[in-house]
């Protein structure tokens, strides 16, 4: 365990990179600013006709740091486009606008394999993201062989140390994907992943395709993983309660943007983007106090209605439709990231999340329109557990 | 909103009048090339009216085959060998499908996971709601429309009138799983078993449609079977819960007593195993192994191969549901070591 835990992500993976930030506080591992990523929809010919393309906006504008050795989490409703994020960030989707920099460089839209290597990825579905014809040593080989990772002669006994690091024995190396549950599956894609030592694992869904019992031994790897190799994490999930498991800071997306980021315990004891707090009290809960609460149908849900069409972006604050207490000035002016003062590490996008609530008529006039027993703006009752 | 139309007509308030529901003794069996896949092998259920219960397991532990014979949908090559299905008085299991069909509709009704797939896509959604009125029923064009419209209204479709005429690829998920709950409830039925409705949904959204079906219940007075995996899922909704383990039921009872002070090693490690979002811990502890195979399952107890607590007699004695104070019932031998480990887990960190 020690000899392969002292190779991937070693210090001697650092080629072109020194005087990498170590420490916190210097410059971010992997910065975004401006990101945006969009896809052509209809046909060619309906935009030729109107002189325009239809854009997608699945990726609209964001900044994100991630910090040597830290794990962020990237939560959000399915089209909030934190997997094509992802994929712009491990260099497997190209960008529209705004730059990439990893340790202070700018990534080129075309990325040489070291870059490549730095970034790696573990997909959700472990039935469809390995080669079914490719043995395990046989995926492993063709990788390290491409990328010049280890000598040749080394190959294999690498390899094995791989298998052994993320809990699989060395006879996996002559198994194929088929002959794997899909907990090992995932445990031979991270070991894929990790082949290259790369600096950031980018891991999306890494455990929804798993049963549960199954799912705590592939996050309690990445965890043993992230001590082990000094590793900096991706983590991109809907399920908060696996990233408040497994993270130190969330950044939450809604409709292509980031709509706040804050250290993991902050963001779930003090959420200040009214999204955020609707996604905090819709999660199921198996503490005491949670039994049979939707049963107690006076309650209304914890965010109202469905996440609008990346087609059609509301103008102002993309979650004015489904927001409690959204006011006029939603409408009209887009709210940026901003932060509170004296706690950079915690921002918010929305007109009121540090301010004093909005004026108290309107909120008023918006609790007597909302279905009875939702105060807007103000989680449910949030219980903790002993 | 026309509530009386939706209540049943012999009252909604006969949860006292006994099960609407009762399984029992069901084995269902598959025939595979490498020998008979014992799928469920020997379950047996109440359904209380207006009642919800969750029946939780793993993938591979017989919960959607349970769910799928009492339907009478199962696949060609899986059969019930024996056991005994009773909706409303009346044994399903010997009867013909197109006995079945007479029942299905008034009398069960089922939502499943995916409504994209469970849809007809080339039918106008409005259409796929008023069809079973008009073939259960007896409901004209005219009738069966308006039912259709009351019951979108009643399972908050925004704008009824304009998406009656949709079709449900215009439609969001969360909207889908609507139109989904609206066909399952069109012929009043006694019970609606629901198959992971809410897995492949959003969490909001999931929020929406579990206080859907939460006051769907209240107000109808229809009983639920809620299959999932997720136990949070079912703390928010049901009753009662039934865990399932190897085509086995291992622990049923009252949903917070089961999921707070299980009785059973599995439930237990099901509990410990999910990450939780007010309870943080250092590391989650799986359950070791992996299910059992059905073809030839453990001697004794299932989960003995998997358990901490495992004995000598846990290998070869039979393990039934025993009955336990507190209408509560668990097949574990030795539950009284899951109640002390239930209990120095809370004097524990």
């Amino acid at each position: 365990m020690t000899a392969a835990a002292g190779q991937p992500g070693g210090p001697e993976t650092g080629t072109a990179l020194d005087g990498a930030a170590g420490v916190s506080g210097t410059a971010p591992l992997l910065s975004a600013s401006g990101v945006a990523v969009s896809f052509a929809v209809g046909s060619a010919l309906a935009a030729r006709i109107r002189h325009q393309q239809r854009l997608l906006r699945a990726v609209d504008g964001v900044d994100l740091d991630l910090a040597r050795g830290e794990a962020l989490a990237l939560v959000g409703e399915s089209g909030s486009g934190k997997s094509t994020l992802a994929l712009a960030l491990a260099g497997l989707r190209p960008v529209d606008h705004g730059e990439i920099r990893f340790d202070g460089r700018v990534l080129p839209a075309r990325r040489s394999r070291a870059d490549q290597r730095r970034i790696q990825m573990v997909f959700q579905d472990p039935y469809s993201s390995l080669n079914p014809r490719l043995t395990v040593g046989g995926m492993l080989r063709e990788l390290l062989r491409v990328h010049h990772v280890v000598p040749s002669g080394e190959v294999e006994a690498y390899s094995k140390e791989l298998l052994t690091l993320v809990g699989l024995g060395p006879d996996a190396l002559r198994a194929y994907p088929r002959q794997f549950s899909g907990g090992q599956r995932q445990r031979v894609a991270i070991a894929r992943a990790l082949a290259l030592k790369p600096d950031i694992l980018v891991a999306d869904e890494p455990v929804s395709a798993l049963d549960v019992s199954v799912q705590a031994t592939i996050l309690n790897l990445l965890r043993d993983l992230r001590g082990e190799l000094g590793l900096t994490l991706l983590l991109i999930s809907h399920n908060l309660a696996v990233v408040r498991h497994l993270c130190d800071r969330v950044a939450v997306m809604y409709l292509g943007r980031i709509v706040e980021v804050a250290p993991t315990a902050r963001l779930f004891s003090d959420p200040r983007h009214p999204y955020t707090k609707g996604l905090l009290a819709a999660i199921p809960r198996l503490a005491d106090s949670a039994f049979s609460q939707v049963a107690a149908a006076d309650s209304g849900p914890a965010v109202a209605g469905d996440m609008p069409s990346a087609l059609r972006i509301p103008a102002g604050c993309r979650f004015r439709t489904r927001c409690p207490i959204a006011q006029e000035i939603c409408g009209t002016a887009d709210p940026a990231l901003t932060q509170e003062t004296g706690d950079p590490a915690h921002q918010a996008a929305c007109h009121f999340a540090f301010t004093a609530a909005p004026p108290a008529a309107a909120v008023a006039a918006r609790v007597a329109a909302a279905p009875p027993g939702v105060v807007p703006g103000v989680p449910r009752q949030r219980q903790r557990k002993d | 909103m026309s509530e009386m139309s939706f209540t049943k007509s012999s009252g909604a308030a006969q949860p006292a009048a006994g099960p609407v529901l009762e399984v029992s003794d069901l084995h269902v069996q598959i025939a595979a090339r490498h020998g008979t896949v014992r799928a469920v092998d020997g379950v047996s259920l109440e359904v209380a009216g207006g009642e919800a219960l969750g029946l939780v397991g793993e993938s591979g532990s017989g919960k959607s085959m349970t769910l799928r014979a009492i339907l009478g949908v199962l696949p060609p090559e899986a059969r019930i060998t024996s056991g005994q299905i009773v909706l409303d008085g009346v044994d399903l299991v010997p009867l013909s499908n197109s006995d079945l069909n007479r029942i299905r509709g008034p009398k069960m009704s089922m939502i499943f996971q995916e409504p994209m797939s469970a849809l007809n896509p080339v039918m106008r959604v409005g259409h796929q709601i008023a069809e079973g009125p008009r073939v259960h029923l007896g409901y004209g064009r005219s009738k069966a429309a308006e039912r259709a419209l009351d019951l979108m209204r009643r399972v908050g479709i925004p704008d009824p009138e304009r998406r009656f005429r949709a079709y449900p690829h215009e439609f969001s998920g969360g909207m889908r799983q609507r139109v989904m709950i609206a066909i399952a409830l069109s012929c009043d039925p006694e019970i609606i078993l629901c198959d992971e409705p809410t897995t492949a949904l959003d969490v909001t959204i999931q929020d929406q449609i579990l206080r859907l079906l939460a006051r769907l219940c209240a107000e109808s007075g229809v009983s639920l079977i809620f299959v999932t995996h997720d136990l949070p899922v079912v703390a928010q909704l049901c009753q009662r819960v039934a865990v399932m383990y190897g085509g086995q039921l291992v622990e049923t009872g009252d949903v917070r007593a089961v999921l707070l002070d299980p009785r059973h090693p599995y439930t237990l490690g099901l509990v410990r195993s999910a990450p939780d979002v007010e309870y943080v811990r250092d590391s989650l502890v799986p359950i070791p192994g992996s299910p059992p195979s059905l073809v030839t399952p453990p001697s004794g107890c299932r989960f003995h191969p998997r358990c901490e607590f495992a004995e000598e007699d846990c290998k070869v004695l039979p393990t039934p549901l025993r009955v336990l104070p507190g209408g509560r019932s668990t097949a574990c031998l030795h539950y009284e070591r899951c109640q002390d480990a239930v209990a120095a887990d809370r004097v524990g960190p």
